[in-house]
């Protein structure tokens, strides 16, 4: 079997995410080092304070302080912290009631080891050195002996309060494309299009993506087509794409490779944009260290009658 | 024994815009589906099942966001599902909904499909990038594009056509409070002046990008008497897909469109759609699909549907309006507007759609589509419910 | 309307922890042939197809729009996708029989998690504004779930441990852990290793019949008397995470309380969480629990929870079974449940 072939993918966006009035004021809370919760309509207070009462899909506003120390609900240790977590230290995961709330928030706790850790133990906050107004700027909880907080302040006025964060998200991927298009792949690698039939209905897939679409069945005859083909229609891109370093305008075009059973997609070059049209003939033209063909030119045949093409549209 | 005839007694919607900041994700999703509430006069102890759909989850970036959702729909302790069918999910979803009323699994049930695509950007989340793969050589209409070369290759339809949905579509969206794009000042001239971004396509022949939701009620025959105003009927429905390219795909007009289409007029008694269906709203991403769609349904006989439309017959006060509300030319909340014509067409049916209701609209026709032109759904809502 | 709806055919791939060598469509092509090939039908004879997958998974928009390769979508089929475990879309399909829209049904799943970090990816299933940015993974959250358990004297770590040496004991040949594997150490404390489900990548498929059909294509159809599902509140500071009151309520709906079980078929992907469910279910020694090994042998995303109903409807098939539950879970610390009940007719 020939080796597979993989590479990183990473989907990475820093999502700009808005905020209701009451996840905008809990927020703002934390930026100001208190904490919110909410109330509902029969007298218990949610932290983190949420939009909607979960358990009478009623909305819900009325914030209220509640403590910045608390008890820890449940726990577990996690040695080896990941990515993106909030201590790069092994810590505890905890879920907290503070003190005037009915439900638990979850974050870190920052304890020497898991037997400093119980269920039941007295906690605080811990806050950021730099807040912004998010999740984060609890830097995480740590253990308490204290007495409990006391909350005097009326809630929810706060001034510039945040009104959007940014979740920055990034997910690592190891992309392989399967045993069809790396077949594919490498033969582009030698300048070959390479599809495959469908032992079925005998059509010719290029690319090949492991199953004819139309019978369900695992193509697999390799099939060389091409190097030419024909321009089955197109359109002329006037507006530069951001991750693409190509003068507009130019071809967008679909090519029916000779022998091939529908058409791939490729820029056409070497004729003005403005004389490029259906059936026009074209070959591909390479570049050094590209995975595939860099454009298609004319051949100079005459163009492909409709009739040969219409199919393939 | 038949199935439970299913009515649409509750519609809402957001007011669609380019980027709502003043709400989380929760509060626009709950927004329409309150609406959708009052206008059905119930509360969330009245709702069995809630029906959730979007498109791509990387848009707003949460994994199958309906886990989060749940307390904003007042889902706790009710059944939850989540569908994605790509650009038809709109339709799709309503239709898993309305099944499990005509199935009689659920009297009530709570449909919704939602998109924020402020939260990332639209282009990004539709084409992330692929190792060892040529990169998106044209943006998202250089997709669309050539298949509309192509439709006009094959019906010498003059190029002046796409510029005529564009125009109307944009004119009726000034009669739909909800619409995202309120042009006040359009003309066709500057309709016919925008840029050509990918030729055959101009600028103003292109959607917007929404942020918005949509939700319906459906319920069955003894919750629709309960209602506090007049229902819309289902009438037929059905949703076809084929595989995204194939040898012989018909891109123009794909099989899976005309195999929807006539399920849904089986199963509603329509023998000429063109006679029997008063009004469309069907999924216009770029004007071109107007005439293109007309055909696919059986509006027009192929080669003849942007005649219709060069005619003024799609206009609010042509003899078949399509899209009176503006259609996805004027609003797109991606995974929403399949849902948007849906309910846009229950809304015609019921009386209900205000200043871009059509006079004595009474078997109306939503319509979505999505993936490579693949994946379609349709159903047909009445103001009489169907017969049996 | 009352229509007997059952399972007829089930088909899983072996579980793997990569698969890299195949597309997606690749993996479950092979599924799909087996499932249509055990009633003899072809894609064309099929009245309703749904799938269920997650872009998330692999980092891929659309991913299940190229599966639909596999399938043979032509001419055009009537076809729908969810985006959780495909036991939801053996939900959706069994809603399209009951109306009468169909008779027979293809559902199928799949899940590649080899090219992700999955727990990772599962952190943003969680909510984007409060929980998503401080990244906890499924392993901690699920490990808050077994101390709340500890804490309430509802288990212990040593029944923690039985319960994953008893669900590799399976003699189930597509099981990704077979046979004895070590608890081994804290991956996050109270939860070993062993407590873990080994991620894998794998598919499931299973055909839906309705009436006379079914017995025409399968020999003890596994009757589906009653399926159900429910969720319950997104974050885990307001759920009491020792009890499953969302799996309770489907059992019931599902009728699973009328009369005993003798097989359950759980999707626990944690020994913690097959505690939760036991008592949600009020499942005692006298049913056999995950024959097939459960999701802590073999946990395809999105394809475990189908593969459980698959499995309990294989042992009806097979006449290890009268009546089985089978459940699925999707969401973090088991927010969301589905069950089902399966019969076989009398022997």
């Amino acid at each position: 079997m020939p080796e597979v072939l993989k590479a990183p993918l990473a989907v990475e966006f820093p999502f700009t995410r808005s905020l209701s009035p009451v996840q905008s004021a809990f927020l703002t809370g934390l930026r100001e080092r208190v904490i919110l919760g909410v109330r509902t309509r029969d007298g218990r207070t949610l932290v983190p304070p949420v939009e909607y009462d979960p358990v009478t899909a009623e909305e819900i506003g009325e914030l209220v302080h509640v403590g910045v120390t608390g008890t820890v609900t449940t726990w577990a240790w996690n040695h080896a912290p990941r990515r993106g977590q909030p201590l790069d230290t092994p810590f505890a995961w905890v879920l907290v009631k503070l003190d005037h709330a009915d439900t638990a928030l979850l974050h870190a706790l920052d304890a020497p080891g898991p037997d400093a850790v119980r269920t039941g133990m007295r906690v605080r906050v811990r806050w950021a050195e730099e807040r912004t107004g998010a999740i984060t700027d609890i830097a995480c909880f740590e253990p308490y002996d204290g007495r409990d907080s006391e909350v005097t302040v009326n809630a929810g006025e706060f001034e510039d309060p945040v009104h959007g964060i940014v979740a920055q998200a990034r997910l690592d991927y190891t992309y392989s494309p399967g045993r069809a298009q790396t077949a594919y792949i490498n033969a582009l690698a030698e300048r070959r299009a390479v599809g495959e039939r469908c032992p079925s209905c005998r059509k010719v897939y290029v690319p090949p993506r492991g199953a004819c679409p139309t019978c369900g069945v695992a193509t697999a005859e390799q099939v060389e087509v091409g190097p030419s083909g024909t321009v089955t229609t197109f359109c002329i891109v006037n507006i530069k794409a951001k991750n693409l370093d190509i003068e507009v305008p130019y071809v967008y075009a679909h090519i029916a490779l000779d022998g091939a059973d529908l058409a791939l997609h490729g820029r056409i070059g070497g004729i003005p944009y403005d004389q490029v049209r259906m059936g026009l003939r074209v070959e591909p033209v390479w570049t050094e260290g590209g995975g595939y063909p860099d454009h298609y030119r004319p051949t100079g045949e005459p163009d492909a009658e409709y009739d040969t093409y219409k199919e393939l549209l | 024994m038949s199935k439970e005839p299913v009515a649409v007694v509750g519609i809402g919607q957001t007011k669609h815009v380019a980027a709502r900041r003043d709400v989380s994700i929760a509060g626009l999703v709950r927004e329409a589906a309150v609406r959708a509430l009052e206008d059905a006069e119930l509360a969330w102890a009245d709702i069995d099942a809630v029906v959730i759909g979007k498109a791509p989850d990387f848009f707003e970036g949460v994994m199958m966001p309906e886990l989060y959702l749940a307390d904003a729909l007042g889902a706790v302790g009710k059944p939850m599902l989540r569908v994605h069918t790509a650009g038809s999910v709109g339709g799709s979803t309503a239709l898993v909904a309305a099944n499990l009323v005509a199935a009689r699994v659920h009297a009530t049930v709570l449909t919704l499909a939602f998109e924020k695509q402020s939260e990332s950007n639209a282009m990004w989340g539709l084409s992330l990038p692929i190792p060892f793969q040529q990169p998106l050589l044209a943006g998202a209409g250089g997709f669309f594009a050539p298949h509309v070369r192509a439709y006009m290759r094959r019906t010498g339809a003059p190029d002046t056509v796409g510029s005529l949905v564009a125009y109307k579509d944009r004119r009726n969206a000034l009669k739909n409070p909800y619409a995202h794009l309120h042009e006040h000042d359009i003309t066709l001239e500057k309709v016919q002046a925008s840029p050509m971004l990918w030729d055959p396509i101009r600028y103003s022949e292109t959607c917007p990008s929404s942020d918005g939701a949509c939700a319906m009620v459906l319920t069955d025959r003894a919750g629709a008497a309960r209602a506090p105003r007049p229902p819309a009927w289902m009438l037929g429905g059905a949703m076809r897909s084929e595989p995204t390219l194939f040898a012989g795909k018909d891109a123009v007009s794909p099989q899976a469109g005309k195999d929807c289409a006539a399920d849904v007029y089986r199963q509603a008694g329509i023998a000429d759609p063109r006679r029997d269906i008063d009004a469309v709203e069907m999924y216009v991403p770029f004007s071109w699909y107007e005439p293109m769609w007309l055909e696919n349904l059986g509006f027009a006989d192929e080669g003849e549907g942007w005649k219709l439309t060069e005619a003024g017959v799609t206009e609010l006060d042509g003899d078949l309006p399509v899209n009176m509300s503006g259609g996805v030319l004027s609003t797109n909340p991606i995974g929403a507007s399949g849902m948007i014509r849906f309910a846009e067409a229950a809304l015609q049916a019921r009386g209900q759609a205000g200043e871009h209701q059509v006079d004595g609209a009474r078997k109306v026709l939503g319509h979505a589509y999505g993936g490579g032109s693949q994946f379609f759904s349709m159903w047909l809502v009445g103001s009489e419910p169907p017969d049996g | 309307m009352t229509r007997d709806i059952a399972v007829v055919a089930f088909a899983q791939c072996d579980t793997r922890r990569s698969t890299e060598e195949l597309s997606e469509v690749e993996m479950l092509m092979p599924v799909l042939h087996d499932v249509l090939a055990q009633t003899g039908l072809k894609t064309a004879d099929i009245g309703f197809t749904c799938s269920g997958s997650c872009d998330y998974l692999a980092g891929r928009a659309f991913s299940f729009t190229l599966a639909l390769d596999g399938v043979g979508a032509w001419p055009p089929i009537s076809e729908s996708h969810v985006e959780t475990d495909g036991a939801w879309a053996l939900y959706e399909a069994w809603t399209k029989l009951l109306s009468g829209d169909a008779d027979t049904a293809l559902v199928y799943s799949y899940g590649k998690s080899s090219p992700g970090s999955l727990r990772d990816v599962l952190t943003r299933q969680l909510d984007p504004y409060y929980v998503a940015p401080l990244w906890p993974d499924s392993v901690a959250l699920a490990a808050l779930q077994a101390q709340a358990l500890i804490d309430a004297g509802d288990t212990d770590e040593r029944e923690l441990a039985a319960i994953g040496a008893r669900s590799r004991a399976t003699d189930n040949p597509r099981a990704q852990l077979k046979g004895p594997v070590p608890q081994g150490d804290y991956l996050v404390r109270p939860l070993r290793t062993g407590d873990c489900p080994p991620i894998g990548d794998g598919a499931a498929a299973v055909v839906l019949a309705a009436g006379e059909r079914a017995r025409e294509l399968c020999e003890r159809p596994a009757w589906i008397r009653g399926i159900d599902h429910r969720i319950e509140a997104h974050s885990l500071g307001v759920r009491d995470l020792t009890d499953s009151p969302s799996t309770r309520l489907a059992a019931e709906r599902a009728g699973a309380f009328e009369r005993p079980v003798d097989t359950a078929e759980l999707h626990a992907p944690f020994t913690s969480q097959e505690v939760v469910l036991r008592k949600a279910l009020r499942l005692d020694d006298a049913t056999r629990i995950n024959p097939s090994g459960g999701a802590l042998a073999a946990n395809p995303m999105m394809a475990a929870g189908l593969a459980r109903i698959g499995e309990a409807a294989a042992r009806i098939h097979r006449g290890e079974s009268d009546r089985a539950l089978a459940h699925a879970t999707s969401g973090p610390c088991l927010q969301q449940n589905l069950v089902a009940v399966l019969e076989g007719d009398p022997r």
